[in-house]
């Protein structure tokens, strides 16, 4: 993704717009693959160091009665590009920690190691900015409980498949790019019917609840293996069921303009129905249902 | 010295009084005010857009950026494993079958035996242990592609997609095949 934004960036505008592929109308796919080879060839993950070859900082008063627990921790630091990825451990007492993974982040970062960098806003599931792997999935930070088991050690990592900004914060310029692609609003040619106000039914209201909550943390994406190979072109899941929930809205008059841009190979059928989507998405929607109702509505239009 | 520097000075906040027109309020320009402290800068700047700069910096710092880890993280789970072991059993099945197919329709001009009888009577000569191991072998991805593709198929219809419904299935999947397997293996 990286060097596909910074060559576009400085690649001179020669094609004409027909030619160009925007990511929601991708146009009908052409041996050799230009783009797709040139991201797997430059996505090679660079394995961070175990943790059991780094250090363990620990809390500076630990207590007699401590319940300690350690959690390694993923770090990366920008400013010493040559060097690998690590995972850096950190042990804490939970006793003085609060309950949540975001808790003895905010703690660690406080009190033992300042340098240790993530995002992180509202604390309460709603601004989705604190989304990261624990423990192996996806989730928000903060409304992942800390498991108060000593033995199980606690494993943080960035979201899977992204360029890593520094430690835990990843790069998701693709993943707005996507959003922007497929028209995120409401597209209308004609007034509302009253003058004064789209109006729609409570059947049809309802149709758009499961699909309006999304709050955009990218968990679901970056558990999907189909778009950790393809995210140049696929759009994943949280992109596509943005897309049907404007699809769903009755209000909505470009249903049909927006459907037809989703029909090729990449943008919508990348999806083969994994489903980590549904299982992962902390807020408990499930986009797999909403990617198998587009498809659904292409196959019979 | 004093008047050249005052007259320098002037001169400058002259020249510094066009930018300063993006700070001003829409209603002093209209109003011909333009008496307003011009801001000064003692320090040299270069014409460079902000835009230009900052994405610079930018690009090359994504080439530098790490790739963070993915396959080997994340959580072992029946929705991607269950989901790759279709492709794996879908390319085998798929791979073995033109394979076979290949070969059978070669099989005359290099003048090899690959005709029913001739198989099934060597087969007939290994013993019951390798026989049942074999037949046990290609029996398990075949159960488990078809019966998985099942769930594809229902999946099409944007049914029996909710988490919970799909763990169960899934793990349907897996033990129906096994025992499936098992008995195309012993018959």
């Amino acid at each position: 993704m990286a060097l596909r934004l910074a060559s576009r960036r400085f690649a001179p505008g020669f094609a004409p717009q027909v030619f160009r592929r925007s990511m929601a109308t991708t146009i009908e796919h052409t041996k050799g693959e230009p783009i797709s080879t040139a991201a797997e060839a430059a996505t090679a993950s660079r394995p961070p160091i175990p943790a059991s070859k780094t250090t363990n900082v620990k809390e500076p008063s630990m207590d007699k009665e401590a319940l300690t627990k350690t959690f390694h921790i993923y770090r990366w630091n920008p400013d010493e590009p040559t060097s690998k990825p690590k995972m850096q451990s950190y042990t804490l007492d939970l006793n003085k920690t609060g309950p949540m993974m975001l808790d003895a982040l905010i703690r660690i970062k406080n009190e033992i190691d300042p340098t240790l960098t993530f995002r992180r806003s509202c604390r309460e599931g709603i601004c989705g900015s604190c989304a990261m792997n624990i423990d192996g999935v996806n989730t928000l930070a903060c409304l992942c409980r800390i498991p108060r088991d000593e033995k199980q050690e606690a494993r943080i990592y960035p979201l899977p498949h992204t360029y890593v900004v520094k430690d835990l914060v990843p790069d998701l310029t693709q993943f707005y790019k996507q959003y922007k692609s497929i028209q995120p609003y409401l597209q209308r040619d004609s007034p509302p019917e009253d003058g004064r106000e789209n109006r729609q039914s409570k059947a049809e209201r309802r149709k758009l609840d499961g699909l309006y909550e999304c709050i955009l943390c990218a968990c679901c994406s970056t558990s999907c293996p189909s778009y950790w190979w393809n995210s140049e072109e696929y759009l994943g899941p949280a992109v596509l069921m943005q897309s049907y929930r404007w699809i769903a809205d009755s209000r909505d008059e470009k249903t049909a303009q927006r459907m037809d841009g989703l029909n090729n190979s990449m943008s919508l059928y990348r999806c083969h129905t994994i489903l980590n989507c549904s299982r992962t998405c902390p807020k408990g929607l499930n986009p797999a249902l909403a990617i198998a109702e587009i498809k659904k509505s292409m196959a019979f239009t | 010295m004093l008047a050249q520097r005052i007259a320098q000075q002037s001169v400058r906040r002259l020249a510094a009084q066009t930018p300063a027109y993006r700070f001003a309020a829409p209603a002093a320009i209209a109003m011909g005010n333009t008496s307003f402290a011009a801001p000064r800068r003692h320090a040299a700047t270069q014409p460079l857009s902000d835009h230009e700069a900052s994405s610079e910096i930018l690009a090359k710092q994504r080439l530098n950026r790490p790739v963070s880890p993915h396959l080997g993280i994340y959580k072992p789970q029946i929705t991607w494993y269950g989901s790759a072991l279709n492709r794996v059993t879908g390319v085998a099945l798929s791979g073995a079958f033109y394979l076979f197919g290949g070969l059978y329709l070669i099989a005359p001009t290099l003048g090899w035996h690959l005709e029913s009888s001739v198989l099934a009577a060597s087969f007939a000569a290994w013993p019951l242990v390798l026989k049942a191991a074999a037949k046990f072998t290609v029996a398990m991805p075949f159960t488990y592609h078809s019966f998985n593709g099942l769930r594809h198929l229902v999946w099409d219809t944007a049914s029996m997609i909710t988490n919970k419904q799909v763990q169960q299935t899934g793990w349907a999947v897996v033990g129906l095949s096994v025992v499936s397997s098992l008995a195309l293996a012993f018959m």
